[in-house]
Formats: C-alpha cells, sequence, structure tokens
C-alpha cells in the first residue's frame, strides 16, 4: 500500500470529495438507476393515457412533455451514466490500472450530471411546461413554438455534454496510458476495446450537439436565423446538425452493451470469445460507419436523390459489421458448456432481441419504405428493441455478472431469473405489437390514435407496467444482495471467467493494482 | 506504447479525496442557471435582469475561482514531484483530446456555413431539387454570398412571409468581404490574418528558446505572442464596433449575419481564452520561475492550444471572409 493511500473516508465527503474510480463509478450507476425509474415514471404516464383510445388522463400538451423528457432522461440520464458507471468500475480493474488516469476530473464530470437533471427535471413547473418538443427537439418546435423553459434545457444539455465529454476524455486517457506492462492493445478485454471507441464517438460528436442547442440558443434569444428560411437558414439543417451528434449516440449507447455481452458469454460458454480480432475490427468499423449515416433519420425531409442512396446503401452497410459481431457471439456458444445464470440469461435476451431490432432497422434504412415507417410505431418498435432490449438488458446482465466482486455477495439466483423473465415477457408484450400498430399506420408521439389500434395499445401498456414493476424487483434485487446476500470471497466469482477483475480479492478492496499486475 | 517498466507504474499519482469537483461544479450549475434566467428576463420577461445578472456573476467568480485554484494545486503537485512520466503523459493525452472536442465544436458551426451556402441558398431560390417552393413561400427571393437580401425581405418583410418565425431578419448595408483593392491595407481581417499568423511563430520561438534552457528568450518571444493576441482581439473588437455602427451587420442580418458573428464570435473568444493561457504561463515563467526546457507542460498545452486557434483562423480567413 502506497503511504497515503487509505480505506474510503467516512460519512457524506466519500462520495463528495472522492477521487477513487469505484467510489465514482458507484455514484454513477446508482444515480443512472434513479435516472431509470424517473424516465420510467414518465413511460407509465404515457402508456396509462395510451391504454385506451380517447383523451382520459393528461392533457395534449402535458403528454408530449412526457414523451420529450421520457427519451432525454433515459438517453442522457439513465444509459449513458450507466455505462460510464460500468466503464469506471471496471476498465482500471480489467487494465491493472490504479484508478483513472485523471481522478479528480472524473469526480468533476459525475457531480455536474445531477445538477443538470435538476434543471432539466425542474422545466416541468416552470411557467409553459416544461419542453415538449420530442427528445429530438428539431426546429422550429424548439425554437419559434418553444416554451421558455428551453432555455434550461439547453444549459443543462450543455452541463450534461460536458460531463460526457470529461467521462470520456478520461477512459481514453486510461486506455492508452494506464494499461499494465504486457497488455498490449490486442489483449484488452473487449469491454475495454468497445469503451475505448466509445469515448472517441463521444469526443467527436457531443461537441456537435453542443452546437446544436447553441444554434437554438442564439435563434431563440439573440435574433440569429440558423433554422428559420425567412433569414436564409433551414430548419433541416437542424435535422443535419442533430442526426450528426444523433446516429453516433446510439452507437455510443450500444457498443459498451456490445462489450459487455462480449464478456459474458465467453464465461458462461466456456470457451474463448471467437473471433476476437474481428470484433474490435467490427466495433471499429461500426464506429466509422456511424459517421456517414445519420441522414436516414429524414428520409422524408426532402433530400436530393442522390443523398437518399447514398445514406440508404451506408446505412445497409452497418448492418455487415453488427452481423459479424452476433455471428461471434453465437459461434461463441457453439459447442461450449453453456450454463445459464442470469447474466447469461439477459444476454441471451440482448441476442435475440437485439437481433430483431437491427432487422428493424434493415426495414428502416430502405428509403421508399422507410416513407411508409417514418415517425410511426414501427420506429418506436425499432428502437426501444436495440435501446432496451440491447443496452438495457445488456446493463442488468453486467450487474448480475460484476456485483458479487463488487460487494462480495451473491444475489439470488431465483430472483434474479425471476426478473430476467418478468423483463423478457413484459418487454415483449410491450413492444412487439407496436410492430403491427406502426405497420397499420399508427403515429408516435400522439395522445390518442384510431379505434382499430386499441387492441394492440392495450397490450402495449400491459406489459410496460409489467417491465417496469420487473424494475422494481431488480432494484429490490440489487439491495437484497447488498445487504443481505450470502457472503463469498472467491477471487473468480464464475468459474469460467478471464481477466484481471478476476485476479483480484472478492468483494474488490478499495484501492486495485497499485502495483502493476504481470500480463502474459 | 512500448513497455513500461512497473517501477514506472508504482508512481502513478492518486490524488487524495478533495472538494475541487464540488466546488466547480457549484460554480459551473449556478452560472450556467442566471445565465439561462437572463436570456429568458430577456425575451419572455419584462426586460429586468438584475438578480439574475447577480446569480451568473457569483457562478462565474466561484467557477474561476476554482479553476484557478484547481491548476495552482497542479501545478504544486508538479512542482513537488509528484507526477511521474506517466502522469503527465495523461495530462498530454487530455489536453490533445480536448482540443479535438474543440475542433468538433467548430466543425458544426462550418458544417452549417457549407450546408447553406451550397444547398440551403440555391434551394431558397428556387433551383435544384429542393427548390420547388420557391413561388409559394419566398417568390423573388435570390441567393448570393453574402447575402444581400434576405428571403424575408425579397417578400417584403415579416407581415407578408407565408410563415412563422422569430423575429425580423434585416440584412446588412455592407458585407465583411474584400471590396476596395485601393484600400486593402484598411481590411482588418488581412491585418489579424497577418498577427494571428506571426503569433504562431512567436510562441513557437518562445519555446525553442525554453528547449535550449534560454529562459530570457522565452519570457521575450512569449511576451510579444500575448501582445500579439491581445492586438488580434482588440481589432476584432473594432471590426464587430464598425460592423455594428457603420455597416449596419448585426445577428440579426439573417444567415449571413448569423454565421459571421459565430464563427468569428467562437474564435474570437477561444483566442481570448488562448490569450489568458498564455499570459498565465508568462507570468508564471517571469514572476515565479517556473518551466525548465524538460518540464514545461503548463505552456507547451497553452501553445497547442493557441496552435489550433490559429489554424481554425486560416478556415475562418477563408471561407468567412475570403471564398
Ligand atoms: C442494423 C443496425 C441499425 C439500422 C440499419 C438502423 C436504422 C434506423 C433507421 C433507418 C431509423 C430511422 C427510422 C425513421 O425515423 O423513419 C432508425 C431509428 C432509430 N434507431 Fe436505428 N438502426 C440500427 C441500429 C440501431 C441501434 C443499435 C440503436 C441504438 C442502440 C438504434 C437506435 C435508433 C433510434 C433511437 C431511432 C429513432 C430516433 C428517433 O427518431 O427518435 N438503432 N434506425
Ligand atoms: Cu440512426
Amino acid at each position: 500500500m502506497g503511504d497515503h493511500h487509505h480505506g474510503p473516508a467516512k460519512g457524506l465527503s466519500r462520495w463528495l470529495f472522492t477521487t477513487n474510480h469505484k467510489d465514482i463509478g458507484t455514484m454513477y450507476l446508482w444515480f443512472s438507476f434513479a435516472m431509470f425509474i424517473l424516465g420510467g415514471a414518465f413511460a407509465m404516464i404515457i402508456r396509462a393515457e395510451l391504454f385506451q383510445p380517447g383523451m382520459q388522463l393528461v392533457e395534449p400538451a402535458f403528454f408530449n412533455q412526457m414523451t420529450t423528457l421520457h427519451g432525454l432522461v433515459m438517453v442522457f440520464g439513465a444509459i449513458m451514466p450507466s455505462f460510464v458507471g460500468l466503464a469506471n468500475w471496471m476498465i482500471p480493474m480489467m487494465i491493472g490500472a490504479p484508478d483513472m488516469a485523471l481522478p479528480r476530473m472524473n469526480n468533476w464530470s459525475f457531480w455536474i450530471l445531477p445538477p443538470a437533471f435538476l434543471i432539466l427535471a425542474s422545466t416541468l413547473f416552470m411557467e409553459g411546461g416544461a419542453p415538449a418538443f420530442g427528445w429530438t427537439f428539431y426546429a422550429p418546435l424548439s425554437t419559434t413554438y418553444a416554451p421558455p423553459s428551453v432555455t434550461f434545457f439547453i444549459f443543462s444539455i450543455h452541463v450534461l455534454g460536458m460531463s460526457s465529454i470529461m467521462g470520456a476524455i478520461n477512459i481514453i486517457a486510461t486506455v492508452m496510458n494506464m494499461r499494465a506492462p504486457g497488455m498490449t492493445y490486442m489483449k484488452m478485454p473487449l469491454f475495454v476495446w468497445t469503451w475505448l471507441i466509445t469515448a472517441f464517438l463521444l469526443v467527436a460528436v457531443m461537441p456537435v450537439l453542443a452546437g446544436a442547442v447553441t444554434m437554438m440558443l442564439m435563434d431563440i434569444h439573440f435574433g440569429t436565423s440558423f433554422f428559420s428560411a425567412a433569414g436564409g437558414g433551414d430548419p433541416v439543417l437542424f435535422q443535419h446538425v442533430f442526426w450528426f451528434f444523433g446516429h453516433p449516440e446510439v452507437y455510443i449507447i450500444i457498443l459498451p452493451a456490445f462489450g459487455v455481452v462480449s464478456q459474458i458469454i465467453p464465461t458462461f460458454a466456456r470457451k474463448p470469445l471467437f473471433g476476437y480480432d474481428s470484433m474490435v475490427y467490427a466495433t471499429a468499423s461500426i464506429a466509422f460507419l456511424s459517421f456517414i449515416v445519420w441522414a436516414h433519420h429524414m428520409y422524408t425531409v426532402g433530400m436530393p436523390v442522390a443523398g437518399e442512396l447514398f445514406f440508404m446503401y451506408a446505412t445497409m452497410l452497418i448492418a455487415v459489421p453488427t452481423g459479424v459481431k452476433v455471428f461471434n457471439w453465437v459461434t461463441t456458444m457453439w459447442r461450449g458448456a453453456m450454463t445459464f445464470e442470469t447474466p447469461m440469461l439477459f444476454c441471451m435476451g440482448f441476442l435475440v432481441l437485439f437481433t430483431i431490432g437491427g432487422f428493424t432497422g434493415l426495414m428502416l434504412s430502405i428509403a421508399p419504405a422507410d416513407f411508409q415507417y417514418h415517425d410511426s410505431y414501427f420506429v418506436v418498435a425499432h428502437f426501444h428493441y436495440v435501446m432496451v432490449a440491447g443496452a438495457v438488458f445488456s446493463m442488468s446482465a453486467a450487474v448480475y455478472y460484476w456485483l458479487p466482486k463488487w460487494c462480495g455477495k451473491m444475489y439470488s439466483e431465483t430472483m434474479g431469473k425471476t426478473h430476467f423473465w418478468i423483463s423478457f415477457i413484459g418487454f415483449n408484450i410491450t413492444f412487439f405489437p407496436q410492430h403491427f400498430v406502426g405497420l397499420a399506420g399508427m403515429p408516435r408521439r400522439i395522445p390518442d390514435y384510431a379505434l382499430q389500434f386499441a387492441d394492440f395499445n392495450m397490450m402495449s401498456s400491459i406489459g410496460a407496467f409489467i417491465y417496469g414493476a420487473s424494475q422494481i424487483l431488480f432494484l429490490y434485487n440489487v439491495i437484497a444482495t447488498i445487504v443481505s446476500g450470502k457472503p463469498t470471497d472467491k477471487e473468480k466469482v464464475w468459474e469460467g471467467a478471464e481477466g484481471l477483475e478476476w485476479t483480484v480479492a472478492t468483494p474488490a478492496p478499495y484501492h486495485t493494482f497499485e502495483r502493476p499486475p504481470a500480463v502474459r | 506504447m512500448t513497455t513500461q517498466s512497473s517501477a514506472e507504474y508504482e508512481k502513478y499519482y492518486v490524488p487524495e479525496k478533495s472538494k475541487l469537483a464540488v466546488c466547480a461544479t457549484l460554480g459551473l450549475v449556478t452560472s450556467t442557471f442566471g445565465a439561462a434566467n437572463v436570456m429568458n428576463d430577456m425575451t419572455f420577461g419584462d426586460g429586468t435582469t438584475g438578480s439574475s445578472w447577480g446569480i451568473f456573476l457569483v457562478g462565474l467568480f466561484i467557477f474561476s475561482a476554482t479553476l484557478f485554484g484547481w491548476f495552482r494545486m497542479a501545478i504544486k503537485e508538479n512542482l513537488a514531484g509528484l507526477n511521474s512520466a506517466q502522469l503527465k503523459k495523461s495530462y498530454v493525452l487530455g489536453m490533445f483530446w480536448f482540443i479535438f472536442s474543440e475542433v468538433m465544436f467548430f466543425l458544426a458551426f462550418f458544417g452549417a456555413l457549407f450546408y447553406v451556402r451550397n444547398l440551403v441558398g440555391p434551394w431558397l431560390s428556387g433551383e435544384g431539387d429542393g427548390g420547388r417552393m420557391n413561388h409559394l413561400l419566398w417568390e423573388g427571393f435570390q441567393y448570393a454570398w453574402p447575402m444581400p437580401q434576405t428571403p424575408q425581405e425579397a417578400v417584403g418583410g415579416v407581415a407578408n412571409q407565408p410563415i412563422a418565425n422569430m423575429g425580423t431578419f434585416q440584412s446588412y448595408e455592407k458585407s465583411m468581404a474584400f471590396s476596395d483593392a485601393a484600400a486593402w491595407y484598411l481590411w482588418l481581417p488581412l491585418w489579424n490574418t497577418i498577427i494571428l499568423l506571426s503569433s504562431s511563430v512567436t510562441v513557437h520561438i518562445a519555446h525553442l528558446g525554453l528547449l535550449n534552457g534560454n529562459k530570457s528568450k522565452f519570457n521575450l518571444w512569449l511576451g510579444i505572442t500575448v501582445v500579439l493576441g491581445m492586438v488580434f482581439v482588440g481589432l476584432q473588437a473594432l471590426e464587430y464596433y464598425e460592423a455594428y455602427a457603420h455597416f449596419g451587420l448585426t445577428l440579426n442580418s439573417g444567415i449571413y449575419g448569423s454565421t459571421f458573428f459565430m464563427l468569428t464570435g467562437f474564435h474570437g473568444f477561444h483566442v481570448l481564452m488562448g490569450m489568458t493561457m498564455l499570459l498565465i504561463q508568462w507570468l508564471r515563467s517571469v514572476r515565479a520561475g517556473h518551466f525548465t526546457a524538460d518540464d514545461h507542460f503548463g505552456f507547451e498545452a497553452s501553445s497547442w492550444y493557441w496552435h489550433f486557434v490559429d489554424v481554425v483562423w486560416v478556415f475562418l480567413f477563408l471561407f468567412v471572409y475570403i471564398l
């Protein structure tokens, strides 16, 4: 032990002033879970209103605020910070580093998040209501027609963008500079690889998002005309800038999830990952391609045909490296000695459902077909298959997988599996019917709908309540494990697990790898 | 990266717990909250912004004071020999990727400029694929760059325009483009280019001086760089004054004014930041004798930033002023 390294400080100051990657990771994880519950509550309101056709519970304006905040809170508050938390906990332990490269900045990246979301949530109580223009905040809805609270929305995006950029810079510096001797790039666990690439994406596109909201701010308050044709600008310009950020953003969300799955499947198949190198290259290709497909979100906006075709083919190309990944995961399991503990179940769920989401993505990528699907519930179904069954499922898998290492207690397998099956069933009841109503023409982001959609919507709502309830079970499982789980001190909690994080004591001591381990 | 001896790793400095992050957060959040309130008072309120300014300034003060303390602490740690070669490399990487993120920020605005100039402008005036609606929306609008007349003006003002927007967009009387060949020496952007390019050279000379252990050469040339930076900012301010007072070119001058002021404005702000960074390095060197030939990251990082600002200007000069 170094001379001035102690255990954690006592009380609140431990969390406020910490520079420890594990403390910071823990805070990120709890914060993201809180946001997951908040965003989930908004979703419950949405589904309650949509339970039946007609207007029953909320005003249309409030409904729009709910869809907007639901999306923003889930994307920026729940999914992204949860993976940053995981990165904080795991990357130093996986590469044999004593901590993150820039520990004080690390603490700062976390602490600016909660106030940013406090500001965002407080818009609900402002005059004119919260932002109601959708999580994609298209101009001119978000400029000319926006409520005054839009200014607070803009600044909260700025602040959480800063948080993401600093977090990403920290991860890049850690991975590039803190690997233990012998931990070459091509020996890094895939979770580290996917996060390294994700961090590049973050540093590249979060500033573009900052640019987009800055242009909005100027249009609203200082008379510029970026998004106003009357001054020679163009609302469509907003969409280009936003989606230049937005499409890489969806890969920022899914790449770390790929990383998690690539760690867990080999453990429970008891076989090394199939095609490690091709996984790395596939991840890098996906990241590269994600910069040249953004306008597939804008097929119907009136692009020149050459543009439609370019973005269509480029989008389809992404399915190739994605297919490589799915192939490798399946092949890893081929003839493996498989067992199905909770983390593995979530990975199986991921694999099946994410692939469905990938296929609907391919359908959407066909420009002429998308003219039909665009802004319908089909799109909603698509992105929930990739983001919930993709990112959130893999996050649940990660929590069950590493929780014993974090707190030295085993979760209850029965409870974990119960959580999985209720989520899996609830998720599919919620989102599978949305494919059908979408194809039949039900538009997204509306509080009321035509009668023929009633049955499927009621199913969706029931599924959503089931899925929502299953997340309470998740919370219960985690707390029960921490408080009264069966203690374990096996370093290698899972017999098939590989990697440096399984060589340290369980629960992981406050400081790990103060001296670098030897890596073969 | 090749293998590093494990001895190097043992010294990686993981700082003790620190209040810096929480104080910086407090400052940042208070100042953004204040700024948002100022703007809303301005646009949606009755125009009295006094107390909101107060919140903003308090936040800004806390934020700046914390950053000041933060950098001071980092410098002290370095002087105390806590920073291993590996930690210094983390700082280098941090600075590099920070600058990269800044590049991407500018890219958003340059992207907007290219999009407007190559696609939106022609479409609004009825050309090409996107121009089908010209006769319904902006009849009579002719596209040129710099844009002498906004679409709104073309249809006869805000009352006659077919779609809503936020206010009036009145084009400039005179743009910032190069106009008078006889009086080329009065064209400020040219001087600004010369000044900023030479300041990149002077900061490099200062660096060479430092590498040779010649501190007085370093101090001199770094000082010159800072002065050049100040002159640049001064001329930029003068240019803005002219734009508003004599050219009728404002933020309201349609998309030309928008892109002009946002690109040059953000650039100018970055010059101001870079200049402040260099000034602090200069003060450190002159007053406290900091920096040696092989340990001067504070200076080096600031000078990278300065070169970055310089490169952005070259593109600005090309695409905003000349082409
Ligand atoms: C094979 C891979 C994928 C393809 C080809 C694909 C394609 C598409 C297309 C064409 C759209 C636009 C649909 C429309 O608005 O009409 C879309 C929407 C969307 N996709 Fe994907 N996608 C893929 C994977 C993903 C992944 C991995 C994520 C996130 C984890 C994702 C998240 C989203 C989101 C959030 C939207 C909707 C955005 C909105 O309008 O609110 N997609 N996708
Ligand atoms: Cu996309």
